[in-house]
């Protein structure tokens, strides 16, 4: 802005300033980014040999120093369905209730704070609220109903969130507008509020989707093995998952080829930037289309 | 005035319970359960790791051996010692690396997200910034155990390259993002007049950064960096893949640690439930928990302020 | 349903005497107060609106209009600081003791200052209420809605996209969209808050034409900021100022100047406002 008034040595100096302060902090950015990028040049150039349809649709073989990832890829699944069929609901319906129900008293206030604590509890704590009130309390063992009852605790603040927020982008003139011709607040929030606000939703649940495959700790007590030579066949059974298989064949196992773990964190990283890619994809693809 | 009555029964027979008053009654009911769970979760977390642990809090727990006590060994067989401070030292060694790295480096890309970049750079760099946010913790462990390990090794020539370096570098480089996009969201909360303002008077960029914006943004910079402090703390597997999982009181960055979280999820899986370890480690637990749960509130506090000025 | 109640009232109104009809009261206000938290937006307002009447409202901005017609429509059921107090009775029964609201306002349909075409179709706008009210039928559906938008003076320039969004239609054709939606109620009481801000002076005039016919089926407040407005159509007028009725009055006998207040005077001929 500073090139429209005549350049005085004040001037001069200040503009100077300007661009290297935008160089500065252009640098900060680049450094917080292009480690990560290394890194993920590393993981698919290491671990990029190991990806076959063989690696993914296989047993692991020879005490887990060679095969495939078949059961953990699949114990992920099963873990990702559980805690999606109980936090989907629950914060949408906790979404719903914040944005169109709640007056702004201390009851709301402890709601809001009760969301920001679930997601900002350490997961080792949340591994140990499953062990204790699932595993034991509930007698439901070490199962993948415990693990996926912690898993839905701990991501609900994502659906939460998402779906507060596509709540609230729809504008209160409709809700006004539809109580006006008498509908009940229901029939307003599902026949405009909803249809409104589904995509973002989406959004949000494959947000949530993406972080549940991802988390390790508290899994690790509730309802994931180190192995298990057999696949789990409901919700009552133990599996192997995917991220509890990266730490297991990083540290646990002794003479793991190298290229190995590489793989396996390649397809748990595969998986979780595809998940969010798509649901940015999705979110851009919702801001270009103007509905109002 | 004959036709009155006819008006006012009308209304009368309008004013009914119908089906759509009980299903909305109904539906509003099962949003409020919505809402309420969340309550419940966290009574619950309090209720069953307090019980889990209760016992030894009560019967064996020595307040001032657990916080004071670097000597954390449970497995001992005559004289077991329940002592966190080097682990408590482990945490915050690595969390304050962490957080030396990752409060100068997001603000700046904050900074550069929110005032300078524009259009298409900004959107890709927000898009980059969500989607390192989005990396599991386990993998960046791995990443602290495969890639950086042999770099602290070669470069440093030390010999081990699990260490309160690598964990906080590691754990700096997953807090930023997060800190990045709450910074960047404090930012925009600035009013554009504010700028437009100062550019009037013939500020610069920098002086207008400095003197307008940040000050400005001033809560909403402090929540950021709370919860990336939080997030930090309670980060799990990488600080247990990348510190080394050495008890030790470090001395200098290329010293091993062991984290308090790390130690939870290494350990739980060994003990006898009911025992003293198994209790002591819950009591960890207790302490992660209302440690975390004040810098959440903290945060959420100092972000409220904001949206109230 | 709209066929079926315009019939029979029209009925009503052939065996009713016209003094009779001007006597019923639609509506009772008796010291109406409303408060926003410690803002009080009205207060000690007591007026009567008659059966079939136009009802006009007239005053300057912020002088508690828009909020009259938000508690008959008791909306402040559905904000938290909003508080009314003081007697509504609609057709003589009190309405802060009704019980299902919404059974309330399906009697009653709204039309604000700015328009709101819902992000549906418009076939879908016009069919909401009807459907509310549980009529499932396509082919009487298609009647209510080509009935609305027509008398809306809409239908001509959508019939053929019906199936496009009413939320992307132009201001003026979104506030007609809104009459419509109002009319799609068959409501017994029209309330018309400062429609013709978002509309061309061609557009007004032909929605206050609609108005003139509309007259002879339901009772009609027409809130608005054209004194002139309140002179073509209503048959009585109010005037309020700073959250209070300063006057009420025949429309015709006001604009020849006999007013109790002489600021009503004063803002009829445009000399503060």
């Amino acid at each position: 802005m500073s090139h429209i008034y005549s350049i005085t040595p004040l001037n001069e100096l200040n503009h100077r300033k300007d661009k290297l302060l935008r160089l500065l902090f252009l640098m900060m950015i680049v450094t917080l980014i292009v480690p990560v990028l290394i890194i993920l040049g590393t993981l698919i150039y290491k671990g990029g040999s190991m990806i076959s349809m063989e690696f993914l649709f296989t047993f692991p073989k020879n005490g887990m120093t060679a095969g495939g990832i078949f059961p953990a890829l699949l114990g992920t699944i099963w873990l990702v369905a559980v805690a999606l069929l109980v936090s989907v609901p629950l914060g949408v319906a906790a979404a719903i209730y914040l944005s169109e129900y709640a007056l702004d008293n201390w009851l709301t206030r402890l709601i809001n704070i009760c969301i920001i604590n679930l997601a900002g509890v350490p997961s080792i704590v949340h591994a140990l609220h499953g062990f204790g009130a699932f595993v034991i309390f509930a007698k439901m063992g070490t199962s993948i109903l415990a693990a996926g009852l912690t898993l839905a605790i701990m991501t609900m603040p994502v659906v939460i969130v998402a779906t507060k927020e596509s709540l609230q982008s729809v504008p209160h003139a409709f809700r006004v507008a539809c109580w006006n011709m008498g509908a009940t607040r229901w029939q307003t929030i599902r026949r405009v509020v909803l249809p409104n606000a589904t995509s973002g939703i989406l959004t949000g649940i494959i947000l949530e989707v993406s972080r549940t495959v991802g988390e390790t700790a508290p899994i690790m007590f509730t309802g994931a093995a180190f192995f298990l030579p057999f696949l789990p066949e409901g919700i009552f059974d133990q599996t192997m998952a995917l991220s509890l298989h990266l730490f297991v064949v990083a540290t646990q196992v002794p003479g793991v080829p190298d290229a190995l773990p590489y793989g396996v964190a390649l397809v748990l990283i595969g998986m979780v930037l595809i998940l969010n890619s798509l649901s940015i994809a999705f979110r851009i693809y919702l801001r270009n289309k103007k509905k109002w | 005035m004959k036709e009155q009555p006819l008006t006012i029964q009308n209304g009368e027979a309008d004013d009914q319970w119908d089906l759509a008053w009980f299903v909305d009654k109904a539906v509003q009911f099962i949003m409020f359960v919505g809402g309420i769970s969340a309550i419940v979760f966290i009574l619950s977390i309090i209720v069953f790791v307090v019980e889990q642990g209760f016992q030894f809090i009560y019967e064996t727990l020595d307040f001032a051996q657990f916080f004071t006590s670097p000597r954390w060994r449970p497995t001992s067989e005559w004289n077991p010692t329940y002592g966190i401070l080097a682990l408590m030292a482990g945490t915050a060694s690595i969390t304050g690396l962490a957080m030396l790295i990752a409060i100068p480096f997001s603000l700046g890309a904050a900074i550069y997200i929110a005032e300078f970049a524009q259009g298409r750079t900004r959107e890709t760099l927000k898009v980059m910034v969500e989607l390192l946010a989005a990396i599991p913790s386990v993998v960046w462990g791995f990443i602290g155990l495969s890639i950086m390990n042999k770099l602290i090794i070669d470069w440093f020539d030390v010999p081990v390259g699990l260490t309160v370096l690598n964990s906080g570098v590691i754990l700096g480089l997953m807090a930023a993002p997060i800190v990045t996009s709450i910074a960047e969201d404090a930012l925009k909360a600035v009013p554009d007049s504010y700028r437009e303002a100062a550019e009037a008077m013939g500020a610069s960029r920098w002086q207008i950064i400095f003197h307008v914006v940040l000050p400005a943004a001033r809560n909403g910079l402090l929540g950021a960096v709370l919860l990336g402090v939080g997030r930090g703390f309670g980060e799990t597997m990488a600080v247990l893949m990348a510190s080394g999982h050495a008890i030790n009181l470090p001395t200098s960055v290329f010293d091993s640690v062991r984290a308090l979280t790390a130690t939870i999820a290494a350990e739980l899986g060994e003990t006898a439930q009911g025992s003293d370890h198994y209790g002591a480690l819950f009591a960890i637990g207790i302490f992660l928990f209302i440690i975390t749960f004040a810098i959440n509130l903290l945060a959420d506090l100092v972000v409220r302020d904001v949206r109230k000025s | 349903m709209v066929g079926t109640r315009a019939a029979t009232q029209s009925q009503q109104a052939q065996t009713m005497t016209s003094s009779t009809q001007a006597h019923r009261k639609k509506l009772e206000v008796k010291d109406l107060s409303i408060r926003y938290g410690d803002f009080t937006a009205l207060s000690g307002v007591t007026l009567d609106i008659r059966e079939r009447e136009i009802f006009g409202v007239i005053g300057p901005a912020n002088s508690g209009k828009t909020s009259f017609l938000t508690a008959i429509n008791r909306m402040d059921a559905m904000s938290a600081d909003m508080h009314v107090n003081g007697q509504i009775l609609f057709d003589g029964v009190d309405a802060a003791k009704w019980r299902n609201l919404y059974s309330l306002r399906r009697r009653i349909g709204v039309v604000f200052p700015l328009p709101v075409g819902l992000p549906m179709t418009i076939y879908d706008n016009v069919a909401m209420a009807p459907r509310l009210a549980g009529i499932k039928e396509k082919a009487e559906l298609d009647l209510i809605v080509e009935r609305c938008l027509t008398r809306a003076a809409l239908w001509d320039e959508v019939k053929d996209r019906l199936t496009s969004l009413g939320s992307l239609l132009s201001g003026g054709q979104q506030q007609r969209l809104t009459i419509s939606r109002a009319l799609s109620q068959d409501p017994e009481l029209l309330m018309l808050d400062e429609f013709s801000i978002a509309v061309d002076p061609v557009t007004t005039m032909r929605i206050e034409d609609v108005l003139q016919e509309l007259r002879s089926e339901m009772t009609i407040i027409l809130v608005t900021n054209l004194v002139q407005q309140a002179h073509r159509l209503a048959d009585r007028t109010a005037f309020f100022l700073n959250g209070r009725c300063v006057e009420i009055g025949e429309t015709e006998a006001m604009f020849n100047g006999q007013v109790q207040d002489p600021m009503t005077l004063d803002y009829i001929e445009g000399r503060f406002g």
